[in-house]
């Protein structure tokens, strides 16, 4: 009896059930229809071209697969040096760039006065390319330029200093630095900035009541606490740092090669793309590697921190 | 409550001479701060005044030396910025690249707004896949998009368009505002679009009179960032044309033919934006790029 | 105005394996004011936002006013709804969020502003109407809620813990105006608290939840003096009702429950437990305490006395049991000092250890 009752309800609520089940799938059919054009698009023009230039780089001119564009690249002069000097900036920028960020990020919330207008000077390179930044920097380094010009005010150089030349390769090289830690510092700075304001001020005042100095609250308790942040800065500007080239091209030309001027050069100037999609894809090799490696050591300090 | 009174006196000698003391170093340190603070904002601040400088400086000035840091009122003038921006190319190029900037600012915002929105706002299957993805596109170099584009761009009859550019570059930006896009509605609480639907909203309505609204701001400030990033973004726009430039591109491609003047004047063009850009972010930087990062 | 049905109602969200709210059944009548009263996380929310038609329920039905809506959208329910965090919209003036509601309803342009002049008033909303919701008080937000939802004369009016976001005197102010509120505008209404002050002072009958369920529905009254289980006795009144063990025996036909040292007469209807332990149950206030010896009063020792003004609050020890007792403000009694506690007979209740559920009426 009563369960012919639940049956008859049950055939009474089919209708209502179905049409729940309806309005069930137009709730999850709206993200998938929100989400197509993007998921599209980045198929198309992201996955699409990442795949062809693997392709491309093992094709030769004739069709067929071959290994000849990574044997052209690899023969190439410029090459080598590309790779040593990429890896050379990235080792001695990104230092650079992280202990200045750092002083800025701890100075800005050092409450100074005027802090907002330190803020918004120190943010101006965050919105500069490096096309422009290496002719920023052209102006105060070439031979006619600014520092030469106050060199020779303070009396220190009686002519100008060719800072950018061949013959002055240690000049040359800091004059790189130093543009590229001028336009890149701020970036780091605004993850730093963001990373210690999620910081309670707490632990820095409980270390401050147990007789903490300045150095060693920063020590032993901003900067463990900062070093998701300073990871994250890592990450980025290290991949970042596998595509920067125009600066380079702007202040010295290509007697400094790097990996993405060679890919650029080969693609725009000589107009091989085989060859550039070779650089290209040791680029991405590089860049996927360096990810990899970066995220497995921090992964296992993480552990290690947990202990 | 009667012994710390009595015995406070006796004690205190010492720490007011010590804090003197510390309160000195205190000071001491305080103004160590400024000069260090002063100090880099003067290497940030110069270069910029210093390519101003040498931009509305006179053709002939620009190869003299010395130079003074101040020049007189004589040296200055708009001759330089002017040979530039009259040069074969580069009226084109400067509107190109505002096509271009808007275009993918355009493109960028009608897709990735969506899809900032399904990732803020519903729970569905694949979810932290499309996310993980596309916080992985980080570890890809966009300049490898550029290279095998060509060749497709020829093909599809896109190549040397500004059309090309601007799907290129909306690749580029798409990554980065959907997951801006998708913060920014995650931080608009869901009681207000549900309080909306209570009120006789239609899903539709409640997203357009309460949603938009209120992520107009966090919106303007992505599709600013869109544009600069576009605007400096030198390249792809430079593999993917050759009549069509756009400014950096053209300044980039006539770096080893072209005279410091030209050079100067197009580097102070390329700057301009980022400093309107800075000016007008300046209250979003933080929230901006914290959530960029993240 | 319309009587709300709710049906077998069962909501289980993706993930969890307990439903968060378990074939409930309940029935508010029209022009009631039902209180669901549970602990946080009992499902309380979950059963507001399915009737508001935010969330839908994986079975059962919901009926307003005789219409099934279980499938409609919240805009076609005729209901109103007050946010715990108040929702009021930031980028409107009080005005508009008063009258968003008319407008997305196509009222007219006097229509509307007679009305939400008319709900200002009633909400002391006057002065404010030109504002922003950042320029408001909490209290003053909480108010534009509410303005917002009873403007829209809904046939019901459903409200989320509508006082837990305001601070306490605030809250008591607000308590009363919304009843006085309330009883004017005689709209069907859901309140939703965790605060059982609150669920009694305003509640026409108070529903109580707990894992999904409702374990009691009734009265203020009945549910504080008759509480069904243990857990509504303990979770009701401050301070909660005082729970002894004790052991049931039957003698002559009589039933008596052994507590410590001493024996309770109990209703001859439970003299079918023989053997069995039981829960006393008895509220502080149903306590006569006495300092002399009582014939029949559990002999206890005042273990800690607490002065609350109006009484006085005496934990006091039977034997290895706590009690709490209620005396007057002026009572004499010393801390450690020797008491002889006399419940009422017939405020004496009786649960089961076991089940935790009452085992007879008195
Ligand atoms: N959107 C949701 N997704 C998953 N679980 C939820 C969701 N909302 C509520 N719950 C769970 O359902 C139960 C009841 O929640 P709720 O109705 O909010 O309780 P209450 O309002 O009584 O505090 C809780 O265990 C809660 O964790
Ligand atoms: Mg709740």
């Amino acid at each position: 009896m009563r369960d012919q009752v639940a049956a008859g309800e049950r055939a009474i609520a089919a209708p209502a059930r179905r049409a729940r089940r309806a309005r069930k799938g137009g709730t999850t059919t709206a993200p998938y229809l929100l989400l197509v054009p993007a998921a599209l698009f980045l198929a198309i023009f992201f996955v699409w071209p990442m795949v062809q230039a693997l392709l491309l780089s093992v094709r030769g001119e004739h069709g067929g697969f071959t290994t000849a564009n990574f044997h052209r690249m690899t023969g190439d002069t410029y090459f080598w040096p590309a790779v040593r000097y990429t890896l050379l900036f990235i080792v001695v920028i990104l230092p650079c760039q992280l202990a200045l960020a750092l002083a800025m990020a701890l100075l800005l919330q050092a409450d100074l006065k005027g802090k907002g207008f330190f803020l918004y000077i120190w943010a101006i390179p965050l919105a500069i390319s490096d096309l422009a930044s290496g002719i920023v920097w052209l102006a105060i380094f070439s031979p006619n330029g600014f520092l030469n010009s106050i060199l020779h005010g303070l009396g220190l150089e009686e002519n100008p200093f060719p800072f950018l030349t061949l013959e002055h390769p240690v000049s040359r090289f800091l004059c790189i630095v130093i543009a590229e830690t001028w336009r890149a510092t701020s970036l780091v700075m605004i993850i730093l900035l963001a990373g210690i304001q999620v910081i309670p001020k707490d632990y820095a005042e409980a270390a401050e009541v147990f007789g903490a100095t300045a150095w060693q609250r920063l020590r032993y308790v901003t900067l463990p606490l900062l070093r998701p942040s300073l990871q994250v800065a890592l990450i980025l500007r290290t991949l970042a740092a596998f595509q920067v080239f125009a600066i380079i091209l702007a202040l010295v030309g290509r007697t400094v090669p790097v990996l993405a001027e060679e890919a650029y050069n080969w693609s725009a100037v000589l107009t091989n793309n085989y060859i550039a999609a070779a650089y290209a894809v040791v680029i991405l090799v590089v860049s996927i590697a360096v990810t990899i490696v970066y995220l497995r050591a921090l992964r296992v300090r993480d552990e290690q921190q947990g202990l | 409550m009667n012994t710390a009174t009595v015995t406070k006196p006796a004690e205190t000698g010492a720490p007011v001479v010590r804090r003197r003391a510390r309160s000195r170093r205190h000071m001491l340190g305080r103004i160590g701060l400024y000069a260090l603070a002063i100090l880099i904002t003067l290497f940030m601040l110069l270069p910029i005044y210093l390519i101003a400088v040498s931009a509305f400086s006179p053709q002939a000035k620009i190869y003299t030396f010395p130079k003074a840091l101040i020049p007189h009122r004589s040296d200055l003038s708009t001759a330089t910025f002017s040979f530039f921006i009259h040069s074969t190319g580069v009226p084109q190029s400067v509107r190109n690249s505002i096509v271009v900037g808007l275009g993918t600012l355009l493109l960028s915002t009608l897709i990735g707004a969506p899809a900032g929105l399904a990732l803020a706002r519903f729970f569905f299957r694949g979810r932290g896949a499309f996310q993980l993805f596309i916080l992985s596109t980080r570890a890809f170099p966009g300049v490898i998009l550029a290279i095998p584009l060509v060749v497709t761009f020829i093909r599809w009859n896109l190549y040397d368009k500004l059309l090309g550019v601007i799907l290129v570059h909306t690749a580029f930006t798409l990554p980065t505002t959907i997951l801006v896009m998708s913060s920014i509605f995650v931080s608009i609480p869901r009681d207000l679009e549900e309080a909306a639907l209570t009120l006789g909203c239609t899903p539709f309505a409640a997203f357009w009179r309460i949603m938009l609204p209120l992520s107009l701001p966090g919106m303007a400030a992505v599709a600013i960032f869109t544009f600069v990033a576009s605007w400096n973004e030198v390249f792809a726009a430079t593999i993917l044309t050759v009549k069509n430039r756009t400014l950096p591109a053209q300044v980039l491609a006539s770096l080893n033919s072209s005279q410091l003047p030209y050079k100067f004047a197009g580097g102070f063009a390329l700057v301009i934006p980022s400093l309107v850009f800075i000016f007008f972010m300046r209250r979003y930087l933080f929230n901006m790029w914290g959530r960029v990062v993240r | 105005m319309a009587e709300i049905n709710i049906q077998t109602v069962r909501k289980t969200f993706i993930g969890s394996k307990q439903p968060a709210v378990n074939d409930i059944d309940l029935t508010v009548a029209n022009s009631e004011f039902m209180v669901l009263l549970g602990p946080s996380g009992c499902g309380k929310t979950t059963l507001l936002r399915m009737i508001a038609g935010l969330e839908y329920p994986d079975s059962g039905s919901i009926l307003i006013g005789g219409r099934d809506v279980t499938d409609l959208p919240p805009r076609s329910r005729g209901i109103a709804m007050v946010f715990q965090s108040y929702a009021v919209f930031p980028h409107m003036t009080v005005y508009d969020n008063i009258a968003f509601g008319l407008r997305m309803h196509h009222a007219s342009k006097s229509e509307i502003s007679r009305k939400v002049e008319r709900a200002a008033d009633l909400l002391q909303l006057t002065p404010y109407l030109k504002r922003f919701s950042a320029q408001l008080s909490g209290g003053q937000r909480q108010r534009v809620a509410v303005a917002r939802a009873i403007v829209m004369e809904p046939s019901v009016l459903l409200m989320d813990e509508p006082l837990s976001n305001l601070d306490a005197l605030l809250r008591l102010n607000f308590r009363s105006e919304l009843k006085k509120l309330v009883q004017e505008i005689k709209t069907t209404t859901i309140y939703v608290t965790h605060d059982q002050v609150e669920a009694l002072s305003l509640g026409d009958r108070i529903a109580v939840m707990r894992d999904g369920e409702i374990v009691q529905c009734g009265t203020p009254m009945e549910i504080y003096s008759n509480p069904a289980t243990e857990f509504i006795g303990g979770f009701i009144g401050n301070p909660p009702m005082n729970f002894l063990h004790g052991l049931l025996q039957r003698q002559n036909g009589r039933a008596r429950v052994t507590v410590g040292d001493h024996v309770l007469e109990a209703p001859t209807t439970l003299a079918a437990h023989d053997g069995a332990t039981v829960i006393v149950g008895i509220r502080a206030e149903n306590i006569q305490a006495a300092l002399q010896s009582v014939p029949d009063a559990l002999a206890a020792r005042a273990e800690v006395i607490e002065p609350v003004g109006s009484h006085m609050l005496i934990t006091a020890v039977v034997g290895d049991q706590r009690v709490k007792v209620l005396t007057r403000a002026d009572f004499p009694v010393e801390t450690n000092g020797s008491l002889w506690l006399q419940p009422e007979w017939d405020k004496l209740r009786w649960f089961d250890p076991e089940t935790h559920r009452e085992i007879a009426a008195k």
